[in-house]
């Protein structure tokens, strides 16, 4: 499965990853919130998923992460099916998921959150070298970081736990990243930092993205490809800028 | 004023031990948001399985060992053959569950080795130290009491604190879904926990028995003050438990000291007071501020 | 609490006390101590599973108030001689008044929190009685004398009459408790349990409600107590420990937590399964200490398999069983602190066309959260 060897510094990836939903079918008690759900992600691409509140994106990026175990339906990392398994072996398989408006722990300091990152890495020591690397690797992409290494994550601003989130994912060096609303609660400019954040992570790093945005112009605007749920149904999936341009589409489901 | 001092030195011995089973409820409820009742009960099992060591081989030492691996066992088998199936239940349940796990080991207890009082020796000496002419109030083994609980402490403090797996733990406990979508196995972190509450509860068994004896419900009261204690130092703070283990400790030992034989008849009338004084200022103990809210 | 008419409960009520009558007269004079010391059980039992299951205030130490309402009448018989049933009143105003001094300091505590002051509070209340043993008694404690009335004759055994008082106040204590369930007070408790901010919002006095709650359940344990005292005639401290506080609480949560039929339940568990145990471990001729402490062991046991077979309690075994046989009854209602398995989310897609709203509540995290 690993291509490429154990411990590698953070700036080489893995080989990039194609994810692929097949017929998932999930939800919570009697309700059923992702029904036969299909949504293919290229290797190193940006996969956009809207939808209405309550149309199924939440418990999309659950069920593919684990934290709700699909009824049926294939979740297949690079042709290997993994669903049903469980969020540990999720992260381990490379896949991360940032759930929505949680993704940091408040309690650690900023260093310790990175350092979370490193849990998913494959084999039991990792060395020293490694770890350090990683480190220096973020922050040097994230110098915001950098000067708030030891304080508790909860002394930071929105903007900058977004950041944190987005650095900890790059130590993972997952190769699916799967993000929930990283905008929620930003201001318009740290915004537009996070997703330039995300663009580059997908772009330099080969990491394959799937982004749950309530903010589709902004999100449709990154993306390869758009897909839009409701009620738990793929009702358009097409690259971004088709979707965009929809205007029908767009006035129907993504309210813009 | 020497009076003051020998009570103050005796109270900070007895509130290490409070200090050790409050800290093995802090361990379990940060990963479990449970409270441990079988915490008293499991230390008296393991102190058991000490004086049944010390029997055998005439060694106080391999007694003390057995009794620390005993608590890891107890307590993660307790975890994985009880406690993980009710997860997902009613938070009641466990609890309930926990006092059945106590009454089961206090019953088996009584089985095995039946109701009457055992003595347990004490590593050193328990004759009172002076210094000069002066009683101090506390003996060789009072300073060994105090000395190992600290000692472990810090251990799991550094542990905690600098160590991968420490780093786990702490993760797991503030925030478990995002530490099982980074690649952290939760489950056996929690196990974990449960192996090292078990660890410490049997060092405090192994410490106390001296001086209370050993018989199926011994450690109850011993229970209730490290309870007490973990509450008054706020159950999410290891700090916190050391604190009000050694506050508890020093409080009961000047009210026994000053108000005679009616001040140990009251002892937890005495702790009552602590605690209603305490939780009218701070309703979820001294260091609960340290907790951060996460958003 | 499932939704009872009030015929309905008087008529089970009236069922349960013809039972206990024949019962009491058939059996012998321990099985007539037995049905005396269930009834004080449910008693206690009935009004922690009101506090807990209702209000959802955890209490560890009704015992103490089982003893506040033990020594009033061992006091009051004492000293005063009055009757029983006035001597059953004030032990019950003297322990309200008692629970209102304890849901007062408890009403800001929470969780563990009021767990430990509660249960402290069972253990420090009884060694009272310890250190002023001119007026408690001491370590002997009090004696108490109860006799037959004399309208039953000289003949009639004192243990029958005993259980039929213990089993009239349990089965009006129900019936109180069914009626007060049902009532705005009920309501008001469900509420705060559920939710205390939204209650707040609603109108509802958050902190009176709560106290309410634990004025009722200290009553509950003191006429226990007070019973407890003509049952044993004898009121010490050693009948007071930490054990019989926890074991209310056990009573009630394997009984079903919030449900009068389960402190029925909880409560016989309680009682018969150790002397059922102990019956079997004697008649195996093992030796004292082993079959004195096997029933202790089977009960730890019984404990635990209750809680993992039947989450809801017997209670809710109970009605999985009516269900099987297609006997109708309420859904078991999911404790308060049981994740809300259905996503607020799910019931919302219906007006989505015509909001493009910012997303509102997603399901919450079916794990275990690491903050409550």
């Amino acid at each position: 499965m690993m291509t490429s060897p154990a411990g590698v510094p953070g700036a080489q990836q893995r080989d990039a990853a194609s994810l692929v939903i097949e017929d998932l079918v999930a939800g919570y008690g009697e309700v059923r919130a992702l029904d036969k759900v299909t949504i293919v992600a290229g290797a190193a691409s940006i996969t956009a998923v809207l939808g209405a509140n309550g149309a199924g994106k939440t418990t999309l990026l659950r069920a593919i992460s684990g934290m709700v175990r699909p009824r049926s339906g294939r979740v297949l990392l690079d042709g290997a099916d993994r669903a049903g398994r469980s969020p540990e072996d999720m992260a381990r398989a490379g896949i991360a998921h940032v759930p929505e408006g949680q993704g940091v722990i408040a309690e650690l300091t900023v260093e310790e959150n990175l350092r979370i990152g490193m849990m998913s890495w494959p084999g039991i020591a990792p060395r020293r070298a490694d770890r350090a690397a990683a480190l220096a690797e973020a922050y040097e992409r994230f110098t915001v970081l950098a000067d708030r290494r030891r304080k508790i994550a909860a002394t930071l601003s929105g903007g900058e736990r977004q950041m944190l989130v987005i650095a900890r994912a790059l130590v993972a060096r997952p190769r699916v990243l799967l993000l929930d609303e990283p905008s929620l609660g930003l201001a318009p400019r740290v915004m537009t930092q996070v997703m330039d954040m995300v663009v580059r992570l997908s772009r330099e790093s080969g990491i394959t993205t799937v982004l749950v945005e309530q903010n589709a112009r902004v999100a449709l605007a990154i993306a390869d490809r758009g897909v839009v749920l409701n009620l738990g149904r793929v009702v358009a999936e097409a690259p971004a800028g088709e979707l965009a341009a929809d205007v029908a589409l767009r006035h129907h489901y993504l309210g813009f | 004023m020497v009076e003051f001092l020998q009570f103050t030195l005796s109270g900070i011995s007895f509130g290490m031990i409070y200090a050790a089973i409050a800290l093995s409820l802090v361990l379990i409820w940060r990963g479990t948001r449970l409270l441990n009742f079988a915490q008293g009960g499991m230390a008296m099992f393991t102190t058991y399985v000490a004086i049944e060591v010390v029997h055998h081989t005439g060694s106080y030492w391999a007694g003390f060992a057995a009794a620390l691996a005993a608590g890891v066992v107890l307590g993660a088998v307790a975890e994985l053959a009880v406690i993980r199936p009710a997860l997902g239940k009613p938070e009641l349940n466990a609890v309930i569950i926990t006092i059945g796990l106590l009454v089961l080991l206090e019953g088996l207890a009584g089985i095995l080795y039946g109701g009457q009082f055992r003595s347990f020796p004490a590593a050193f000496s328990v004759i009172g130290l002076r210094a000069g002419s002066t009683p101090l109030g506390v003996s060789r083994f009072d300073v060994f009491v105090a000395g190992a609980v600290l000692a472990t402490t810090l251990l799991l403090a550094i542990g905690f604190r600098y160590t991968s797996v420490g780093l786990r733990m702490r993760a797991a406990a503030f925030n478990a879904t995002v530490a099982r979508l980074s690649g952290i196995r939760v489950a056996r972190v929690i196990t974990l926990g449960w192996a090292l509450a078990g660890l410490l509860g049997a060092l405090a068994g192994v410490l106390v028995s001296p001086s209370t004896f050993l018989y199926p419900n011994s450690m109850d009261s011993i229970f209730v003050l490290g309870f007490t204690a973990a509450v008054i130092g706020g159950l999410d703070s290891p700090v916190g438990a050391v604190v009000g283990g050694l506050l508890l400790g020093v409080a009961l030992s000047y009210a026994a000291g000053y108000l005679g034989s009616q001040g140990s008849d009251l002892t937890t009338v005495v702790a009552l007071v602590i605690l209603v004084v305490v939780l009218m200022f701070r309703p979820d103990g001294i260091f609960s501020g340290a907790r951060v809210r996460r958003v | 609490m499932r939704a009872q008419s009030t015929p309905r409960v008087l008529g089970a009520a009236l069922v349960v006390a013809v039972m206990v009558v024949i019962l009491s007269i058939r059996l012998n004079t321990f099985r007539d101590y037995q049905i005396a010391e269930i009834a004080i059980e449910v008693t206690a039992v009935a009004g922690l599973t009101v506090l807990t299951g209702l209000s959802g205030q955890i209490s560890l130490g009704n015992g103490a108030f089982m003893a506040i309402g033990a020594y009033t009448t061992a006091l009051i018989t004492l000293h005063l001689g009055w009757p029983f049933i006035a001597v059953l009143v004030i032990a019950a105003a003297v322990t309200a008044v008692a629970g209102a001094v304890v849901g007062l300091a408890a009403a800001r505590l929470h969780g563990p929190y009021l767990a430990g002051a509660t249960l402290l509070v069972g253990v420090a209340l009884p060694s009272v009685a310890n250190a002023y043993p001119g007026t408690f008694g001491g370590d002997q404690g009090l004696n108490v004398v109860f006799t037959t009335p004399g309208f039953l004759g000289v003949n009639f055994p004192l243990t029958r009459w005993q259980a039929w008082v213990c089993s009239a106040v349990a089965l009006v204590t129900l019936v109180l408790l069914a009626n007060l369930s049902r009532s705005r007070v009920g309501r008001n408790w469900r509420a705060v349990r559920d939710n205390e901010v939204a209650a707040a919002l609603a109108g509802v006095n958050v902190a009176r409600t709560r106290i309410l709650a634990f004025v009722v359940s200290a009553t509950c344990a003191g006429m226990a107590g007070a019973l407890l005292a003509i049952v044993t005639e004898l009121v010490a401290p050693g009948a007071f420990t930490i054990t019989l506080s926890i074991a209310l609480l056990t009573a009630a949560v394997i009984g079903g937590l919030g449900t009068l039929p389960g402190a029925l339940w909880g409560s016989l568990v309680i009682i018969l399964v150790p002397t059922y145990a102990t019956d079997v471990a004697t008649s195996h001729g093992l030796s004292s200490s082993v079959a004195s402490n096997i029933p202790v062991a089977a009960y730890g046991v019984v404990l635990i398999l209750v809680m993992l077979i039947f989450p809801q309690g017997i209670q809710g075994g109970v009605r999985w069983a009516l269900g099987l046989f297609g006997i109708p009854s309420a859904p078991a209602r999911p404790a308060a602190s049981v994740p809300d398995v259905t996503p607020r989310a799910g019931a919302a897609p219906a007006s989505q066309h015509t909001v493009p709203a910012r997303k509102g509540s997603p399901p919450e995290s079916q794990e275990k959260e690491g903050t409550p």
